[in-house]
């Protein structure tokens, strides 16, 4: 049984429990009235499919694949225009990054969303040292489409790489290794026992 | 005045060789005239800043800032802990709220660090520079010590997204935050209290996944720059900072603007001000020079 199977089984009457029980500050979501005011804050708002007062209804009429499987919360770009206007007080922010996680975690992400692709290199980036390196940061990201789009975003970034490097905002040694935490085996241990705490956490039926 | 001293969070983008180590170069030389001492966290980790979600949950995220704050309590013990980065300083003093509020997430987090050896009180106060500046300088001591004022120099303070939202700089308004507009006067150049973007988002770290989307946000933000004759752009985030000064090329070509807007940091403004050289000032971390600065730096 897939994680999304075992999750649709816990939670069969309830998407809304599913949310508060997994989703980070998704016991919050049954807060919302519904004014709308955050659907109108967020700057990339034009291209979501469903903005976050939507998304909060849509949760509690229970559309489980539209939600999850949505490109929406992965258009917010951490603004917090919303958090500070809500009348409600929702920490509408972390419920997207909380939705978008979910999201991953159980493998619904759309095909191809090239925030979750850009954030999952960011993270993988930071577990390997402890610390981002931007160039190889940077050189995934160009790839992260294949090959052929790769050159062809790496010349339009060229220059910008150049003006980089002479005003030495850039280094090309990072690429041979770079910063790094010096304790990076307790480092890893620990983030390693974070996951397993919350992977325990949230396979236990009601969270 | 006896030297005023602070565990340090410098973030991954200002290290050495990184997009945003002209802030550092910048900030350094600012304590110094404010006889501030900055003390690095021994062995800090990156703290995902807004875009870790992906890969990482809540508790491995909390842990990561955890982690940092420990290390603070334990080599820094009673110093406030700073940040210039306003991701760097969001992600941390959430963490540590969300760890004050929910007891079962602290006793988790404490497991994880377990771990490494180390253990969070979390007792420590998380402050952005600016807050410092504020509220433990004043305007009148920043204002005391400028040597040469930036006179007809036009700043459009802009101030973005997380320095302001949503903890921002007590007594500020979220939508229309005054405090960059006084440190340009303080500094004695013009400031520009009407520039309608300066908490405009930049679309953040989504300037590397969704360009397009992003740059026509940056380019709403130069566009009325220039409407109020604005010099120069001034800003305390550093992704801000790259998000608006690098892309101007790009943002030429898609849209047959002629943008040279120079971006700079207030640290920047106020070395320059206090007198001290373009080196010191970070200038040559310009790609798009501040020509009035440099002529200012080099008198
Ligand atoms: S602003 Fe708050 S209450 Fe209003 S719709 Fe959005 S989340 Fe709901
Ligand atoms: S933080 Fe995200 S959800 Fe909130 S207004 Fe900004 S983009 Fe929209
Ligand atoms: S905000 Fe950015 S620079 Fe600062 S530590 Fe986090 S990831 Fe690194
Ligand atoms: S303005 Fe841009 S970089 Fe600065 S905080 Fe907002 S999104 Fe981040």
């Amino acid at each position: 049984m897939t994680a999304n199977q075992a999750m649709i089984e816990n939670y069969r009457n309830s998407f809304l429990k599913e949310v508060e029980a997994n989703v980070e500050e998704g016991e919050w979501v049954k807060m919302c009235m519904q004014c709308g005011v955050c659907s109108g804050s967020c700057p990339l708002g034009k291209f979501w499919d469903h903005p976050p007062q939507e998304i909060f209804m849509m949760i509690r009429a229970g559309k489980r694949d539209q939600v999850l499987g949505s490109d929406s919360m992965w258009m917010c770009t951490s603004c917090y225009n919303c958090i500070v206007r809500c009348p409600r007080e929702l920490p509408i922010t972390h419920i997207m990054h909380g939705l978008a996680h979910y999201a991953k975690r159980l493998g619904l992400v759309p095909a191809n969303q090239p925030t979750a692709k850009f954030a999952q290199k960011f993270w993988d980036n930071l577990m390997a040292k402890g610390r981002v390196n931007e160039l190889k940061l940077g050189l995934s990201l160009y790839f992260m489409n294949g090959f052929g789009e790769g050159v062809k975003v790496a010349m339009k970034n060229q220059k910008l790489g150049m003006n980089m490097m002479k005003a030495k905002r850039m280094n090309p040694m990072e690429i041979m290794g770079g910063h790094a935490v010096q304790d990076l085996s307790g480092f890893q241990k620990a983030i390693k026992k974070a996951a397993e705490l919350e992977d325990a956490r949230i396979a236990q039926p009601g969270g | 005045m006896a030297k005023r001293e602070y565990s340090f969070y410098p973030g991954c983008s200002s290290q050495k060789g990184a997009s945003s180590s002209n802030l550092m170069t910048s900030v350094q030389t600012m304590c110094e005239e404010l006889d501030i001492q900055l003390n690095e966290i021994p062995d800090w980790n990156c703290c995902a800043a807004s875009i870790g979600y992906a890969g990482g949950g809540e508790l491995p995220r909390l842990t990561l800032s955890a982690r940092n704050i420990a290390l603070a309590e334990k080599h820094h013990a009673g110093q406030d802990l700073v940040a210039t980065c306003a991701a760097c300083w969001l992600s941390t003093r959430e963490a540590a709220e969300r760890l004050e509020e929910d007891a079962k997430l602290m006793t988790e987090a404490n497991q994880a660090l377990d771990e490494a050896d180390l253990k969070l009180e979390n007792k420590t106060p998380i402050k952005h520079m600016v807050e410092v500046l504020i509220e433990d300088i004043g305007y009148e001591e920043m204002g005391g010590k400028v040597k040469k004022p930036l006179e007809g120099i036009k700043i459009a303070g802009y101030v973005g997204c997380q320095t302001n939202r949503p903890f921002g700089i007590v007594g500020e308004s979220f939508e229309n935050p005054v405090y960059l507009d006084k440190l340009v006067d303080t500094l004695g150049a013009e400031s520009i209290p009407a520039y309608e973007k300066k908490v405009q988002c930049c679309g953040g770290a989504l300037a590397f996944s969704e360009p397009e989307k992003s740059q026509e946000m940056v380019k709403g933000i130069i566009e009325a720059a220039y409407d109020h004759g604005a010099d120069m752009i001034a800003t305390p985030c550093p992704v801000c900072q790259m998000n608006v000064e690098v892309y101007q090329d790009q943002i030429n070509a898609t849209y047959a603007t002629k943008f040279a807007m120079p971006v700079v940091y207030y640290s920047t403004l106020m070395a320059v001000a206090y007198g001290r050289n373009a080196r010191d000032a970070a200038l040559d971390g310009q790609i798009i020079p501040a020509k009035k600065l440099d002529e200012l730096a080099a008198k």
